[in-house]
């Protein structure tokens, strides 16, 4: 049913009907997660809909949007004697501002993907004279199994076991993102993911003060079709909602004990996101009893902003304020083999989607 | 790798043989006719994993080359370099894998050389085979001889090897029965052959998967490939972990897999020669060779639209969310 080509031709049928109402409106919306825009590229979705309705991806990549400054922190603490540094997968071809973490491991540092952060815990206990620190990205999605991991470590005295912090709250920034001037934003597909955890009600801000309807998605190409379906029913009967697309994992409450879990070893805290400076209230810090496992404060360092590199627009392509084709560097000297910016290292990521799409000149088969 | 390969090694070896960059080399060497002549190094972790392991790996990978190049495998070259204090058991047990591979795929390990290296310098142990078959006067397969119109096969579930390996090194802690399907293709090969020797191309699925090979075929032909993504054959195990991992099963590697190119008149016949061979059994029809004045892959997907099945690049990375 999911997958069913029938049940994703009823739904277009549907959303072509109300987008013909609305013509010549454009409504433009947002997915939010970069999971869905690896599903929307990779499903081929943004030629199925029609022409006035437009998806724009957002910041919805943990690497992504993690500052080049945490980057460089990551990768000096990784050059350091006797320390293992440990992140996720696509944090490693990353660039910060001078290099990435993949780099620093070819320079001969000691620097090791994971998939769960459970895995930490025998890494920390095998390498008794290592400090194993883990270089935290993502979102809510990832906190909680960080969070407990912690909890574990602090009850079995495991004293080498060091995180950088860099958890961010996807709330915070669709608030900053509705009311953009520059941008208008006429509906959020939002994460499943992310609102498993913190419910979907989380998104309540977005749409009660900002008056932007959001509705959670799951991560079949038919997900994301019923998703656009409910936000264009919103914006044709101008409402501004929370809906949920995907009842079969998300709720409007989430997971209280995930939530519970998270704000025992994190609080909230002002960060810092590549391409929007800094949102108040958006990452996690550690509370006072998880202080012991600051990396960075560990290491006495001073995170630095960090500076993209000259040219790179992933900061504005993160907002929808540019597409990839505006920045000067895209597909010249920023390639997925030689990537300038984050945007075009993961498959998740808008400037890597259009790369494939301008490479192949998708607009005329 | 591509770039390295390219920027190293093909501008300072560079001769008419060695630009061709195909699977194998193809030599004419006097009265010994046309010859494919290749080799391979396999460094794989873990060297034993559920289906195999580092001894089948050599022979097959190499015996594959060659049968892809449309030639009879004869003779191979094993070299071991072992890492000191390599447990003697294990290196019986590999060996026992490469003589039986050998056996299965009919050809003879001719040459060898051993070297022992201290620890610490290698892991465990690694294998370089060379191998030569003998090409029949009247087979000639190549990119140039795709046309459009041409269809595309693939001789069954793609993803097994790359899965069980990730599943292997225990990285996950995930369960599961999944098997790699390295195996000897040559005798599948010949079948096919014999039914449709003016067949256009072929190419095993190894590194990168069955996207790198239909990519690197759409590059050296200059034609476009339309595939149909429902009828790539993936068990569901090999989906769902790709799909946990965020990775794309067409991007993960095979060590029993090809794709064949042939006329599309011979599809049906080639098609059921594969079926009833033990390593085509799920054989299926995947695509055709299309007109679009550029070399892409172009997939059509689940839910009715189009896509660029691009290249993978780097190494295969699990996402963070």
């Amino acid at each position: 049913m999911l997958n069913d080509p029938r049940a994703a031709v009823r739904l277009v049928r549907e959303i072509e009907g109300i987008a013909l109402r609305l013509a010549p409106r454009r409504v433009t919306l947002m997915e939010v997660c970069g999971t869905h825009t690896a599903v929307i590229v990779k499903s081929g979705l943004r030629r199925l809909l029609p022409k006035n309705i437009q998806l724009v991806s957002g910041p919805g990549c943990p690497v992504c949007v993690t500052p080049p400054g945490l980057i460089d922190a990551a990768i000096t603490l990784a050059g350091r004697p006797r320390v293992i540094l440990v992140t996720f997968g696509d944090m490693l071809r990353v660039p910060g501002g001078g290099g990435s973490l993949e780099a620093a491991r070819a320079g001969g540092a000691d620097v090791r993907v994971i998939y769960s952060p459970t895995e930490l815990f025998a890494l920390a206990r095998e390498n008794r004279s290592s400090r194993i620190v883990f270089f935290s990205a993502g979102f809510e999605t990832t906190a909680p199994s960080v969070a407990w991991t912690l909890m574990q470590a602090e009850r079995s005295g495991i004293e080498n076991l060091f995180v950088i912090a860099a958890n961010k709250l996807l709330p915070p920034a669709l608030e900053v993102l509705a009311q953009a001037p520059d941008l208008r934003i006429d509906g959020f597909i939002c994460p499943g993911h992310v609102s498993a955890i913190i419910g979907a009600s989380a998104f309540e801000a977005v749409a009660r003060t900002h008056h932007v309807p959001a509705v959670v998605s799951g991560f079949e190409p038919v997900d994301i079709l019923l998703a656009v379906l409910m936000l264009l029913r919103q914006v044709q009967a101008a409402k501004a909602l929370v809906e949920i697309a995907y009842m079969r994992a998300v709720t409007f409450g989430g997971n209280r004990r995930a939530q519970v879990i998270i704000r025992t070893v994190f609080k909230r805290v002002d960060s810092e996101w590549r391409g929007f400076s800094l949102i108040p209230d958006s990452g996690l810090g550690f509370t006072k009893g998880y202080a012991r496992f600051d990396a960075v404060m560990e290491a006495g360092m001073a995170v630095e902003s960090g500076r993209p590199a000259p040219g790179c627009m992933c900061g504005e392509i993160l907002r929808g304020v540019k597409s990839p084709e505006e920045c000067g560097l895209f597909g010249t000297t920023c390639t997925p083999e030689t990537p300038i910016g984050p945007c075009i290292v993961s498959s998740e990521g808008t400037c890597a989607a259009h790369y494939n799409q301008k490479t192949a000149g998708i607009d005329d088969f | 790798m591509r770039n390295l390969i390219e920027e190293i090694f093909v501008s300072a070896f560079s001769n008419d043989i060695l630009c061709e960059l195909g699977d194998s080399a193809v030599i004419r060497s006097g009265s010994a006719g046309k010859l494919a002549f290749t080799t391979d190094s396999f460094v794989v972790k873990p060297l034993f994993f559920r289906g195999g392991d580092i001894g089948r790996l050599a022979v097959c990978g190499t015996v594959n080359d060659l049968a892809v190049a449309g030639a009879r495998p004869r003779f191979l070259s094993v070299s071991m370099i072992i890492e000191e204090g390599f447990p003697i058991s294990l290196l019986k047990k590999i060996t026992r894998s490469v003589t039986a591979a050998a056996r299965e795929a009919d050809v003879v390990i001719a040459t060898g050389d051993t070297k022992v290296v201290e620890r610490g310098a290698a892991e465990g142990i690694f294998i370089t085979t060379a191998g030569v078959g003998d090409i029949p006067e009247h087979v000639s397969v190549g990119p140039e001889r795709i046309d459009v119109g041409d269809a595309v096969l693939v001789n069954g579930f793609i993803g097994d090897h790359g899965v069980a390996l990730i599943l292997g090194r225990g990285e996950y802690d995930f369960k599961s029965d999944l098997e790699s399907d390295v195996a000897p293709l040559a005798g599948m090969i010949e079948s096919i052959l014999m039914v449709c020797p003016g067949l256009h191309f072929m190419r095993d699925l190894t590194r990168g998967g069955i996207a790198a090979a239909l990519n690197e075929v759409a590059s050296a032909s200059g034609k476009a490939i339309e595939v149909d993504e429902a009828a790539i054959p993936v068990r569901h195990e090999v989906s769902a972990v790709c799909h946990l991992l965020g990775i794309d099963p067409l991007n993960i590697g095979n060590e029993g897999k090809c794709i064949i190119i042939c006329p599309a008149r011979d599809c049906d016949t080639v098609l059921a020669v594969m079926q009833r061979h033990e390593y085509g059994r799920t054989a299926a029809v995947i695509g055709r060779v299309i007109e679009y004045g550029k070399a892409v892959v172009i997939g059509r997907t689940a839910i009715g639209s189009k896509r660029i099945i691009d290249m993978p690049s780097g190494r295969l990375l699990p996402r963070i969310c």
